[in-house]
Order: structure tokens, then sequence, then C-alpha cells
């Protein structure tokens, strides 16, 4: 990225911070999010004792984490201006339309990865502070990495389909519900998958250890992640969104 | 030569089944200030969108300030301010915020420059004591100002405004013209306005153009327009204007156009004639006549008559 391209990002950067937490309730808003991981982050913790360093529980409340907070206000910034009538004036700016459409991504995509990492580094303390051992217990090296690996690309990804979600939806609060049923809907048909191909997948999961299946995931990930980043880079252009 | 600011050939944007600008070909000398007239739907709002490259035209070419607005349109939108339909205000950032965005958007270098440049302004319009306020707290005149402020941050040589004296009460609307005559006049800025208000236009504009459903109807000087539209003009205060007497009026050769305008009649006539025979109709038709006045077209009248001969 250019050096130009990236003062344009930081502007919109700088403009969607202040936006997302001035809104009215929007720290209110902000506070009732961060309650959910950081209750997850406590009461598991303290059931499961030192095994939670150690087991794929970690992994799913820091992907959740970001995925919901992303579903939240990658809407809110880009189905929220256009629906506060502010997004043609900024269509009319000089900032060039990946400029705008980055800055919108990088704020959710930093907050919501830096929340869930708080909240994994927290369930660590609670498990030092509750089951302590007489030294300090951290994550096994698969969670440790893990973690902020799947917690950023499953951001990433909710982000992207917030953007196609958003163009859609009329207002902030429909994207916002559109996007949260479209995140729901892999996590019960990975429930069902199992049933249908049980045995092949049992013969698969034996062939692999932990940080095998780990790192299929991620590169499955980072490339959904490149399909949908580059297919809103496609759609998030003027025409369209003033169309729209 | 003049230097031409905007060049508009035989400009067309379809919204299908509907064509919003239709072979629309005009000139806007820079430094001045072009009115952009026409009713609701006539293509005003499409027009300024094709001019800042948001929309692609289906036909034709826009030039804006020797860029062509579907190659460069960001040449186009680097040197240009706009205040679209809405204000664009972020209403929950303070009016210091929204400025101060808007300079970080057009790399204003420093930040000193930002701020020296945000005061200025705001100071200029009036709103510097309040610049900390959250921007939705305030009249929709002062946040329109702002919106105005924020078109003219990064000085550039072009100004589209649609309709930017729009919902404003009568002082803050002319506070809002002296602004734009002031900066016309002291930068050199070219302002393209789209109004629906013709005193406005008649006020500011050095140059205006009549659209009607996406259609060039005229473009000259405000007085120019009057003069070839409107030839010489009867009004008639009183009461019981019918439609049968305005049907009678317009029967008479001399009669150019007859239409009833804020409670007054005003009849255009072809060519300098006598009163008495259309009083007399008038009377005749039950009109009750309190007053005749002889008198010019303004430029509302010529955009009437314009709508009138387009229908």
């Amino acid at each position: 990225m250019s050096n130009e391209i990236f003062a344009d990002v930081l502007a919109i950067v700088w403009k969607e911070r202040k936006s997302q937490f001035r809104v009215r309730g929007s720290r209110m808003r902000f506070l009732m999010m961060l309650m959910s991981p950081i209750l997850l982050a406590t009461i598991f913790p303290i059931t499961w004792g030192p095994d939670w360093l150690a087991q794929v529980p970690p992994l799913v409340i820091a992907a959740i984490t970001s995925v919901i907070l992303v579903a939240v206000m990658v809407p809110e910034s880009i189905a929220g201006e256009r629906e506060r009538h502010t997004l043609e004036t900024l269509l009319a700016s000089r900032l060039p339309d990946r400029a705008i459409l980055f800055g919108k991504l990088l704020v959710p995509l930093a907050v919501s990865w830096g929340v869930s990492m708080l909240a994994i580094l927290w369930s660590a303390v609670v498990v030092n502070l509750v089951h302590w051992e007489g030294e300090i217990l951290f994550f096994t090296l698969p969670i440790a990495l893990g973690s902020p690996a799947l917690s950023f690309l499953m951001a990433l990804l909710t982000a992207g389909a917030g953007v196609f979600v958003s163009l859609k939806a009329a207002t902030a609060q429909e994207a916002s519900q559109i996007l949260t049923f479209a995140i729901l809907i892999p996590p019960m048909l990975l429930q069902i998958v199992p049933l249908l191909f049980r045995d092949q997948m049992r013969q698969f999961l034996d062939t692999v250890n932990g940080i095998q299946l780990l790192a299929i995931v991620l590169i499955v990930l980072v490339l959904l992640d490149a399909i949908v980043l580059l297919a809103a880079v496609a759609r998030f252009q003027r025409a369209r969104l003033i169309l729209n | 030569m003049t230097e031409i600011a905007i060049r508009l050939d035989n400009l067309t944007r379809d919204f299908e089944p509907v064509r919003a600008v239709d072979g629309l070909s005009l000139e806007v000398p820079a430094g001045t200030i072009f009115g952009f007239l026409g009713p609701n739907g006539a293509g005003k709002t499409t027009t300024i969108r094709l001019l800042l490259g948001l929309l692609e035209p289906t036909a034709g070419q826009a030039v804006v300030l020797g860029y062509d607005t579907r190659t460069q349109a960001q040449e186009i939108r680097s040197r240009t301010g706009a205040l679209l339909e809405h204000s664009g205000i972020y209403e929950h950032l303070s009016a210091e915020d929204n400025l101060g965005f808007y300079a970080r958007a057009y790399r204003l270098s420093s930040k000193s420059e930002r701020q020296a440049r945000v005061r200025e302004l705001l100071e200029h319009m009036g709103l510097w004591e309040r610049r900390k306020d959250q921007a939705g707290t305030w009249s929709k005149g002062m946040q329109q100002k702002l919106a105005l402020a924020r078109a003219l941050l990064h000085r550039p040589p072009l100004v589209l405004l649609d309709e930017p004296t729009a919902g404003l009460d009568v002082p803050s609307a002319a506070a809002v013209r002296e602004d734009l005559a002031e900066l016309a006049e002291r930068e050199g800025t070219t302002v393209f306005l789209t109004t629906h208000n013709m005193a406005e236009a008649e006020k500011l504009c050095s140059r205006v153009a009549v659209i009607r459903k996406g259609r060039l109807v005229a473009i000259g000087h405000p007085d120019e327009l009057r003069a070839q539209s409107g030839g010489p003009r009867v009004e008639v205060l009183g009461h019981g204007f019918s439609d049968e007497a305005l049907a009678l009026l317009r029967k008479r050769p001399e009669v150019a156009a007859a239409s009833v305008q804020n409670g007054h009649l005003a009849i255009d006539l072809r060519q300098e004639t006598a009163t008495s025979p259309l009083v007399s109709l008038l009377v005749g038709a039950g009109v009750q006549v309190e007053e005749v006045r002889r008198g010019k077209a303004s430029l509302e009248d010529v955009f009437l008559t314009l709508m009138e001969e387009e229908k």
C-alpha cells in the first residue's frame, strides 16, 4: 500500500474511531458487548481449571468474540453512514474507494481482535488466580498461536461479509441482524456435516494431530478471507454505492 | 479567452426506464456563479453526481476543470468542494472534528495548517464559539453553514452546491448567499449551484441554465433570459381569477401567457399593447380588478413561462 493510500486510510480510521464511540449510547453498547466475552472468559476457566489452557474452547471464545463485535461495528460503519446521509458527501471527497473501505474495516478489526485477545488473556489470569499451582500457567503453544490467528481471520471473514450485507441492507440494524444470522448458519451446518460424513471425518481426524488440524482450519480461513475481501473491494465502488 | 470550468457535451444519464439527464450541453465560465434551475425531478442532483464522477454518463461527456468525469474523477474530486442534497454533517461529532476529518481527507499538510484553516472558516461563518458542540445539536442553518465551510476547506477552484439554502430561514439563507458571493469575488472560485429559489438565482448568479426533464430549456444571464422570454408584462391585482377568465385571456392574440402567481394575475404580452381591452375582458368574466401594473418579468416569471411552454 503506497504512503498516499495509507494516509487516506488513517484519515478514515481517525473519523471511524471518533464515530464508533461517540454515537449516543455507543459506549454503553460497547461495554455490554464486552460483558459476554469477559463473563465467558471468567466462568469457563473456573470450571475447567488448568485444562482450559490446553483445550479448544479458548479458540472458540476468541473467534466468537471477534465475530460478534465485527458483526455490530461494520454495519454501523457502512450501512449506518448511508442511513445518516453522510456517505454521499464522503464519496464526493477525494478519498479513494479502497481507502474508505479499508479505513472502515480497520477499526472494527482492531477493536474486535483486541477485545478477544483481552478475553483470552483474562481467562489465563482467572485460571492462575483460581487454580494456583505454584507456578504461572499459560496456554499451550497451539492455543497461544491459534487463538490470535483464528480470532483475526474470523473477524476478517465477518468484516468482508459485513460489507456485502451493509451494501444491501436499508439500515445498520437490519445489516447487523442479517450478518448475525448469516454467521449462525455455518456452525449449524457443521453440526450436521459430522453426522453425514461421520466415518470419513473420524478417519481423517485420526490421521492429523491438533496442530495440523488447526493449521488446516487457518489455511482454509486465509483462502476464504482472501476471496471475500477481494470481492468486497470489487463491490465497494462509488457508482454502486450511490445507486444502492 | 474565458477559461471554462465545466463543459458538458450531450451529457445523458439513464436510470431505466427514466432518462434523468437528456443530452445536456453547456459551458460554465471559470470564476462565475452559475445557477442550475429546474423543478423537482428535473435532473439537477443527477447532473451534480455526474460532474463529481459519482455516476457514469450513459452517453456524452462532462469535462470539469479540464478533467474527464469518466476517467479522471479522482482529479476532479480533489479540486472540488461539494455540498450535496443532504448536508453530510456527522451529527455526533463536533464542528471542529467534522472539519478536522475532511482537512485530513484533503491532506491539509500539517496539524497547524489544518487548525488554522478550520479556525479561519469557523470564525468566518460565526461558528467558532460553538466549535466543541456536537453538530447534531445545531440548527439547520448552522449545520448548512458548517457544510459550506467543509466544502471550502481545501480552497477548491470549483464548488458544487445542491440547493445550499433549502430549508433555511430567511436570515440564514441570506448569510449563505452573502458568503457565496464574497467567495466568488474574493477567491475567484467557480460556484455551480442548483436552486428552486429564483430570487436567489437572480441575486447571485451571473449565468443560469433552466432544465426540465433532464433537457436544457434555456441558458444565459438572468437579464438575457428575461429579455428573451419576458416581453411586456401586465400584473393584475384583484379577486376571482377563474379558469374561464384565464382561458379567455389566453385566446387573445397579444397574450403570450397568463397565470396566477401569489394571488396576482401575471399576463405576458407578445408586444406593447393597450391594457384596457384585457381589463374589460377580465371584468366581463367576473374578475374584481383592484390594480393594474405594467412591469418586467422576473426570473421566476421566466421560469414559469418556460415550464408552461415545455408542457
